[in-house]
């Protein structure tokens, strides 16, 4: 497959106008951390300092958990919801309007290319407040009683992976259910969060019904753990998931929802259309650089078409483009920080040590900024620590199996459960492995498809509770 | 020059029917006249023939297979740009209203502003109505079984009579939303507040032919859309309880889920009846194997 030269492609930078510095959005107002600390966020791709944030500390968590239950008491809950509804419909509106300022914001900070973040993410964003705007006045016919009531104040911490989705996947259904948030974006990724805090100010939604917290995971703990918080919704690592399942465990009344990690296996069946398989790999793991929990980082491929689909697959990997997030033609954007780009560089070299084969096509890496190759390992068996550990990066470990019952027993073995890719000609099959797989979403023929009426959650320790469609509301009703 | 010769002389619109997306007078070349509450002469509406009627129903068909296979979501978006135009046109709305049902001010801008949110009701409804009413059904055997609601068709409309803007958009706004086309009869009496929402429609989202509008004689006109066999459901809240039973009779002949005329309120909530009453349930079996 021959790679064709293309000219640089960039999007603007003109769209986006960075300030210097931002403060914590507490009760309406932009205003500095009590103690007036703040820390830097930067473009991974280039290692550019894009703004100062301020850093909340206790005192900033107690202003903003107070503004959000006074907001919660006198305005957002007794609001009537149709009147709720209309406010997330103008937040959509106005998502939709600034969408590309959105996503070039996005892709600077977070290293993401600018063809996801303007295809994928932003899109979402606004059909999650869209979805969830119709709900705030229907929720009697979600299937939860008659009149199920909201929770009250919702602590709310998010990762950096796809910082403004899941700011939405988190406000949108805890708003529409009569909720008000307090929210911690990840700290390497504030800024379109900060963004979003302008835009409820453009929709002149209540001060004090979203509060935005920046800060790294002490604020995010302060946060959890704050005794005026009804609600917890955590993204991100099983390890902090666990640590807030224990520290909120002895608090009653309390509801906590956790979307964890993953370690998707993505199961391909000799009668699959290889092309179209290899296509789903790709995307199922290279999307995003692989800086997502359900990730379908094991390739399970039966063992009759080992050869061929592995022999596609690195021809199809020897034409990605790597390099700058905001030309357009780029597949594979930064690895987002240096922290985690340690962490795949010393689990990619641990999957050496136990014996399987790296692979990466021909790449150049851009000097500055934070960058890792495609990368393939093959030979890895179920012991090795590639083939158990989330990666978190554009790692694939390839298995093989013989029969169904194999790959369900391989694709189970994990303590995760947060995905699964099958890719079969046989429907029968599909719902034969569907129903066997411990994992809270299944894709067919098809891999890291989103969309706000899905429900998505994990099973195992990959999380609990469900974001997305009728189910998700659960997580922000008192029911 | 005389005063009189400087005064401007307000320029009328001509009420004209609305059918694929056009604005066409009727076909038959005939008026009625629409009077104000005080019996004030107001505008001539087109009287829609038989003729108008099956172009509106083709017309309707027509637009059926596109608007039925859009996204929910779409529709859904669609829908609440209906809301969004209506909105900046409150003030006329508000003045049509009045002067066709006689309403003080305030009552009128309430039911103005009840109709915008009602499109906003409905266009949050798009991608839900399938997520309450569809399931996956647990038969006892290996096959994995899902029903799902679908659009029926072509749906017939006779508006109330009394409610010209909030009563007709509570009947046309449940049929399309899910995906249904529809053929409405504004309500005969007051007519014109439902032509106008038809210029809001004309510069919206919603494509040509999905909502098609006559006006006329409701006796004259909604036989022709009940015995119409491409009509797969009619609504006969506006009909006359002199002429409902005789439509619902003609309806039966090619079985026309048929809306019975109720004592609706169009000031409550809605609920799901009319959306219900224009949904198919299709259920599909699949094996279970390897």
């Amino acid at each position: 497959m021959p790679k064709f030269e293309y000219a640089p492609a960039p999007e603007s930078r003109a769209i986006v106008s960075l300030r210097e510095s931002y403060g914590l959005f507490i009760n309406g107002q932009f205003t500095p951390s009590a103690d007036g600390r703040a820390f830097k966020t930067i473009s991974p791709a280039t290692e550019e300092v894009l703004a100062e944030v301020a850093e909340a500390g206790p005192a900033d968590v107690d202003r903003a958990v107070t503004a959000a239950r006074t907001a919660y008491e006198r305005t957002w809950s007794v609001l009537p919801p149709k009147e709720r509804g209309k406010y997330l419909f103008r937040i959509a509106r106005i998502i939709q309007e600034r969408a590309r300022e959105l996503a070039v914001l996005e892709s600077l900070d977070n290293g993401k290319p600018i063809r996801e973040s303007r295809d994928v993410d932003i899109p979402l964003v606004a059909a999650h407040f869209f979805y969830h705007a119709g709900w705030a006045d229907k929720l009697e016919h979600a299937g939860y009683g008659p009149a199920p009531r909201p929770l009250g104040v919702a602590a709310q911490v998010i990762p950096w992976n796809f910082p403004l989705l899941m700011l939405a996947w988190k406000i949108a259904p805890a708003l529409a259910c009569g909720n008000t948030v307090v929210l911690k974006p990840a700290e390497t990724t504030p800024l379109t969060a900060l963004t979003f805090a302008e835009i409820c100010r453009q929709a002149d939604l209540p001060p004090g019904a979203v509060n935005i917290l920046t800060g790294a995971g002490e604020t995010g703990r302060a946060l959890v753990t704050h005794p005026g918080v009804d609600k917890v919704a955590f993204t991100g690592s099983t390890e902090v998931g666990k640590e807030i399942a224990r520290s909120c465990a002895a608090v009653p009344g309390k509801k906590v929802t956790l979307e964890l990690g993953g370690k998707a296996a993505n199961i391909v069946f000799e009668d699959a259309p290889v092309d179209q398989a290899v296509e789903g790999i790709v995307n199922g793991i290279f999307f995003n650089q692989g800086h997502v929990c359900c990730a379908g980082s094991r390739l399970l491929v039966q063992e009759s078409v080992y050869d061929q689909v592995v022999a596609s697959l690195q021809r199809r990997l020897a034409t990605l483009r790597l390099g700058d997030p905001l030309d357009k033609n780029t597949d594979v954007g930064a690895i987002n920080s240096a922290a985690q780009l340690a962490r795949i560089r010393e689990l990619s070299e641990v999957g050496e040590a136990e014996g399987a084969q790296r692979w990466s096509p021909p790449c150049e890496l851009p000097v500055k900024g934070f960058w890792f190759p495609p990368t393939v390992f093959t030979g890895v068996s179920q012991a090795h620590r590639i083939a158990r550990e989330e990666i978190f990066g554009p790692v694939l470990s390839v298995l093989t199996f013989r029969t169904p019952a194999e790959a369900v027993e391989k694709a189970n073995n994990t303590p995760y459960g947060l995905s699964a890719g099958v890719w079969t000609d046989k429907g029968s099959r599909i719902l034969w492995m569907a129903s066997r797989l411990r994992a809270g979403v299944v894709w067919a023929n098809t891999f890291n498809k989103f969309d706000p009426s899905s429900p998505f959650g994990g099973y195992k320790e990959s999380g609990y509770g469900r974001e997305g469609g009728r189910h998700g509301l659960e997580a922000y009703l008192d029911v | 020059m005389s005063d009189t010769a400087t005064a401007r002389l307000a320029v009328r619109k001509t009420y004209k029917l609305y059918i694929g997306g056009a604005f066409p007078r009727s076909e038959s070349g005939r008026s009625y006249v629409v009077t104000d509450h005080k019996g004030g002469f107001l505008a001539n509406a087109a009287m829609a023939s038989r003729k108008d009627a099956r172009d509106a129903v083709v017309a309707a068909r027509k637009a059926f297979a596109a608007w039925s296979a859009a996204t929910a979501y779409n529709r859904g978006q669609v829908l609440y740009r209906v809301a969004e135009l209506l909105e900046g046109r409150r003030l006329q709305f508000t003045a049509e209203v009045r002067s066709a049902e006689g309403l003080g001010a305030r009552q009128a801008e309430a039911v103005v502003d009840a109709a915008i949110d009602r499109w906003v009701w409905y266009a949050g409804w798009a991608d839900k109505i399938a997520q309450v009413r569809g399931a996956s059904n647990p038969v006892a055997g290996p096959f994995f079984n899902f029903s799902l609601p679908e659009p029926t068709g072509v749906v017939a409309v006779i508006a109330p009579d009394a409610s010209s803007l909030l009563g007709f958009v509570s009947v046309v706004a449940p049929a399309v939303v899910t995906g249904n086309t529809v053929v409405a009869l504004a309500s005969e009496r007051f007519p014109l507040p439902a032509v106008s929402l038809t210029e809001v429609l004309a510069t919206s989202d919603v494509p040509g032919g999905v909502i098609n509008v006559l006006t006329g004689r409701t006796a004259e006109v909604a036989p022709w859309l009940a015995s119409h066999m491409d009509v797969n459901a009619i609504d006969l809240t506006g009909a006359p309880d002199s002429l409902a039973d005789d439509l619902a009779v003609a309806a039966a002949e090619n079985l026309k889920r048929v809306v019975r005329p109720g004592d609706d309120d169009w000031t409550q909530p809605p609920g799901l009846k009319r959306m219900l009453a224009y949904l198919e349930t299709k259920t599909v079996w699949h094996p279970v194997g390897i």
